[in-house]
């Protein structure tokens, strides 16, 4: 029998290992927030074929038309003849004056997005955005306690279920951050919609183990607790293993033949579903195991106390 | 068994009745229901091309805006959008200071706040001898430089319109020619006071209205000198009304009567606009989103390869993984999507593209009950139940770990919606939508058809022998 629980700090050590590095990068660079969340202007526009421009003959176009200072202006020219503009907030008539510009030194460029996103909605939208993840991990917490009152320590499976959820949130904010840094990633509105939704789909694998760790509670009386964990994320495995793999195919089939606009929100939602069922069945349960034995007792007992053989 | 006939057939009724929703463009109407509904795929901004605009109430944060000036605004709005000529422009309140305009197709976005932004103005214009019809757009002596008359801007935090005439060609009507007449502005909205819509003694609606001392003068001035002639209200160079001065007006009150066939609603719509020559909130433009059109055809073509590849390699594993329950899961599959979409047509979603995201992503959750299901069904069969009697225990066991795990992802949809209700991030509010409506139908499909299905085929095969249609 494979032994899941016996090996639970290894388990979480690899957890640690993908966590902290995000969070460095995380504390150091932050994340790369979208207008979404600051407010500003992004122009997304397809270039006419053959214009290739450098990003500072665009920026000082850009600059020009808008009269904004250079240092608000960025411009990513891609291969694919797609060119992205981001600036401070503009109106109508400024933008129609950049892409008259644009038009001017590049020929016919087409206008593929134009979004302007004020301040103080930005504003609103990130503190909206912590409400709804306070607001949804508590729910669930909630839920999960009520669903579980006829197994001693219902409130545990409650919070152990949202310690797996805020694991999963941190492996995706951390790597959004990395990602920012490494390929020019943005968190905008789509990121908060992946990371719910992946709280939903990891409170998912989460109950299906707790379920089944209900259902044979009553079963195996008198076991150690730790066997019947271990046993019931055995039993679950292939489901498991089986859902995340059908998840998998179809969100690399988005992945690969979805739309451009949403390509980063799918590779959101592909990290987070990873990490979504493995912290259920390598963190979640053996959270049970570690409280129900009060494991933080002896956490930072020395080597040395432990009698030796 | 008879029952599970009765089920099967019924089962098989809705896939019709789904499968032609899918296929069809029309309009039913079920009279003795009195339900009237258009069958047609709404696609979002995202996909058709467009633009959306919030507007805010340009007032102090902590004044609160008046839900009855909101709503007034929100009318005037959409009558200035609908000149535009836009096929299903939507204008709707969001929260209690803001207001989203969409304009599907709409490409120019400079055009598009400009009509937005238009000022009413509102004039009273010399006809002479004969009255002009109503609905006809005339060149007043307001346009000409010589007057001196600064035109009405009621919101000073709006920009003036750029050039009024421009509003003619907004309302798409043809360009006046030079050669014709241009009509002589006595007064204009500004030396308006109130106006009130009120019934007639005939019970005909019609606008009462007031003046200022100004107003009061200028108008006691020309209609002394004027009795018998015509005296046209008009805004934004379109003619309201053209009633005749039947005696001096000296006291500066008048009333305006509606045209045959008006309503109330009518005489209340024109006071308002009368009222406030432009919009009762001063409005700022705090987003905007403009999407190309091309663009949103390249998504929705991606989209769908994206959700025939996902679907189709679900149905592979699910077949070589589980043979013959996952045939039978992947004919619950087709019935499920063939069923979310009809639902998608009937209430109707607007689809966007993170609302597509949504539904192929329920695909592979839809699955996931089948799957627990059928871990189960493997189980029961390993223990050496009986097929028949396994088939209840796999989905009897399975059940409440299906029921919580739904129920927490119905709970994220449900706050999702919300958050997204509350900043008119229409994207966030398709996405929680299409996969609460998939969620809620996978439990019907996941659960009820498969177990259906599975069933009648027992009844139809022994169950020894086969051990292996089972992937045992």
């Amino acid at each position: 029998m494979i032994d899941i629980i016996g090996k639970r700090y290894w388990y979480f050590a690899l957890s640690l290992l993908v966590i902290v590095p995000g969070l460095i990068s995380l504390a150091l660079y932050g994340l790369p927030l979208a207008i979404d969340y600051t407010g500003g202007s992004m122009l997304e526009l397809r270039l006419p074929s053959g214009a290739a421009p450098s990003s500072e003959e665009v920026i000082g176009i850009v600059g020009q038309a808008t009269g904004f200072p250079t240092a608000d202006i960025r411009a990513q020219p891609s291969l694919q003849g797609t060119l992205i503009i981001r600036t401070r907030e503009m109106d109508a008539a400024t933008q129609a004056r950049v892409m008259e510009a644009l038009r001017a030194r590049y020929g016919d460029v087409v206008l593929e997005r134009f979004e302007s996103v004020g301040p103080t909605v930005g504003a609103e939208v990130t503190r909206g955005a912590l409400v709804a993840v306070a607001m949804a991990s508590l729910a669930i917490m909630l839920y999960l306690t009520f669903a579980f009152r006829q197994v001693p320590h219902a409130f545990r499976y409650g919070v152990a279920a949202v310690l797996a959820l805020l694991h999963d949130v941190a492996v995706v904010v951390g790597t959004a951050s990395i990602f920012g840094k490494v390929f020019g990633w943005e968190v905008d509105a789509l990121f908060l919609t992946a990371v719910l939704t992946i709280i939903g789909f990891s409170v998912h694998d989460s109950i299906v183990v707790f379920d089944r760790i209900r259902e044979n509670l009553l079963r195996y009386r008198g076991e150690p607790y730790e066997r019947i964990v271990n046993h019931s994320i055995l039993q679950t495995l292939d489901r498991s293993l089986n859902t995340q793999l059908t998840l998998i195919f179809t969100l690399v089939a988005l992945l690969l033949f979805g739309g451009t606009t949403i390509r980063q929100f799918i590779a959101t939602l592909l990290i987070g579903m990873i990490s979504g069922t493995y912290s259920s069945i390598f963190n979640a349960a053996p959270i049970l195991v570690v409280w129900e034995k009060r494991e933080w007792r002896t956490w930072f007992r020395r080597p040395a106390e432990q009698p030796v053989p | 068994m008879r029952n599970r006939n009765l089920w099967l057939a019924l089962i098989g009724l809705l896939a019709v009745l789904a499968l032609w929703v899918d296929f069809t463009e029309t309009r039913i109407e079920i009279g003795f229901l009195g339900l009237q509904r258009e069958i047609r795929t709404v696609l979002g901004l995202d996909l058709q091309g467009g633009i959306q605009i919030l507007l805010e109430a340009d007032v102090p944060p902590n004044q609160l805006v008046d839900r009855g000036n909101l709503e007034d605004t929100r009318r005037i709005i959409e009558n200035r959008v609908n000149a535009l000529g836009v096929t299903e422009p939507v204008v709707q309140i969001a929260g209690t200071r803001r207001i989203v305009v969409e304009l599907p197709g709409v490409t120019n976005l400079e055009q598009a706040v400009n009509t937005i932004k238009q000022t009413g103005l509102l004039e009273f214009v010399d006809a002479g001898a004969t009255p002009i019809p109503e609905g006809t757009t005339i060149r007043t002596s307001l346009d000409l430089p010589i007057t001196g008359t600064a035109p009405v801007t009621a919101t000073p935090s709006l920009a003036p319109t750029p050039s009024l005439t421009g509003t003619a060609e907004v309302t798409g009507t043809a360009p006046l020619s030079p050669t014709e007449p241009v009509y002589r502005t006595i007064m204009t909205g500004r030396n308006l006071r109130s106006a009130r819509p009120q019934l007639d003694e005939f019970r005909q609606p019609e606008v009462a209205f007031t003046l200022d001392a100004e107003g009061t003068r200028l108008f006691a001035e020309y209609t002394s000198r004027n009795v018998g002639r015509y005296l046209c209200i008009v805004l934004d160079k379109k003619v309201i009304s053209c009633p005749v001065i039947q005696e001096p007006i000296t006291q500066g009150q008048g009333v305006i009567r509606m045209g045959s066939g008006s309503t109330l609603a009518d005489a209340e719509a024109l006071a308002v606009t009368l009222r406030y020559g432009a919009l009762p909130v001063p409005l700022k433009i705090v987003d905007t989103r403009n999407i190309g059109p091309t663009l949103g055809q390249e998504s929705i073509r991606r989209s769908l390869i994206a959700g025939i590849i996902g679907f189709a390699t679900v149905a592979l594993f699910m077949i070589l993984y589980y043979r013959v329950p996952g045939v039978l899961a992947v004919l619950a599959l087709s019935l499920y999507t063939a069923l979310v979409f009809a639902i998608f047509k009937l209430l109707p979603v607007t689809l966007t593209l993170p609302g597509i995201a949504g539904f192929v992503l329920s695909i592979g959750m839809a699955v996931d009950a089948n799957i627990l299901i059928f871990e189960r069904l493997k189980e029961e069969l390993r223990a050496g139940r009986d097929l028949a009697m396994a088939i209840d225990y796999g989905f009897e066991r399975a059940w409440p770990s299906i029921r919580d795990s739904n129920i927490s992802t119905l709970i994220t949809c449900a706050i999702l919606y919300v958050f997204g209700l509350n900043f008119g991030a229409s994207m966030v509010r398709g996405f929680a939508l299409t996969l609460a409506i998939g969620v809620a139908a996978s439990l019907f499909t996941g659960i009820w058809v498969t177990r259906t299905f599975l069933h009648a085929l027992l009844d139809r095969i022994s169950a020894r022998g086969h051990q292996g249609w089972f992937g045992l």
